[in-house]
């Protein structure tokens, strides 16, 4: 029987807390300072789960980089989101989405089961047959490199990390695009727009 | 019961997912519709690897041998190191889209002034 370990059950109180408070925190910097916890949180909890790559690429891009581009677009808009009516219908919907989805769960094997037995019993994930032990396997021989995840990154699954690859290049040149538009654009008060803020910055522009 | 203790990793993943998921459906702040789809992100990366983890199992990370060379021991249970490649590549992913989306909310605070999704609707001219 799989043992439910007390630290596991209370990173994930934590995480399901701290998910809970930015769903209702109003002061976006605060929420996006709790993302940035959030996420060295499961950092902690992918550690427990043997998966020590994924734990810093977590600590590192999720951490780190999201929460800074996160403080960046609230430097760029507003920091407090605005008072909204409680709405029942998405919580209902959450509610039979996440009913549907446990429903999904109750054949799934138990979690750390290993991959040994016939292959339709309970205690036997099917996740660990076939290419998983394969390259546990072949990296000494095939590669002589100590990290398995690093040998199946880079070489038996390279072109998933050349498409990872292209969708990064595809992003920045979205983003690029996205924010670098025509420069008169940028002079013109959109609708809406406080006309105050854009009087302040006229007289730099005419020097 | 006791064969569906052991699915407890994957309920809480469901209800972490379910979080972001009203984050992204009832809440009109745009920004505040980022962080809720990153959540979710974070539980459907979770999901797949609580899968890959092997009990009494160790990180995939070969011990070294003689001579600077790495030793293959099948006696040492591994967890699954197919999970965490994929997952490796879906964060990477996770922040691309998180940096696209941020960038567009940053465009449309530019066209509109706000990022209440609720007031650019009204702005647009239809009914809310």
């Amino acid at each position: 029987m799989p043992d439910l370990l007390p630290i596991e059950a209370l990173l994930f109180g934590f995480l399901l807390a701290t998910a809970v408070v930015i769903a209702r925190l109003r002061d976006l910097f605060a929420a996006a300072m709790l993302t940035g916890m959030f996420s060295l949180l499961s950092a902690g909890l992918f550690t427990l789960m043997d998966a020590v790559d994924v734990a810093f690429t977590e600590a590192a891009v999720g951490a780190g980089i999201s929460t800074v581009l996160m403080l960046g677009t609230l430097a760029l808009t507003s920091r407090q989101e605005n008072q909204q009516p409680t709405r029942l219908m998405p919580f209902v919907i959450v509610l039979l989405v996440g009913a549907a989805l446990v429903w999904g769960t109750l054949d799934m094997p138990a979690y750390g089961s290993p991959g040994t037995g016939p292959i339709p019993a309970a205690g036997n994930a099917v996740i660990h047959h076939r290419v998983a032990p394969d390259y546990i396997r072949g990296t000494q021989q095939d590669f002589g490199l100590p990290n398995i995840v690093t040998a199946v990154l880079g070489s038996y699954r390279g072109y998933d990390t050349l498409g990872e690859t292209a969708v990064i290049f595809t992003a920045a040149v979205g983003v690029l695009l996205m924010l670098s538009g025509p420069a008169t654009r940028r002079r013109e008060p959109a609708p809406g727009e406080n006309p105050q803020a854009d009087a302040t910055v006229q007289p730099e522009l005419d020097q | 019961m006791s064969e569906t203790v052991g699915l407890w990793n994957y309920w809480a993943v469901i209800a972490l997912m379910m979080i972001g998921l009203y984050i992204v459906m009832a809440r009109d702040n745009l920004v505040k519709k980022m962080m809720g789809l990153s959540i979710f992100q974070v539980a459907a990366i979770m999901f797949y690897v609580s899968m890959g983890k092997v009990t009494g199992g160790t990180a995939p990370i070969l011990p070294p041998g003689p001579d600077h060379t790495v030793l293959y021991d099948p006696a040492i249970l591994y967890s699954n190191p197919l999970p965490h490649v994929l997952m490796l590549t879906a964060i990477v992913v996770g922040v691309a889209t998180t940096a696209l989306g941020l960038s567009i909310v940053v465009r449309i605070y530019e066209a509109y002034g706000t990022v209440e999704e609720d007031e650019i609707v009204v702005l647009d001219g239809e009914q809310p």
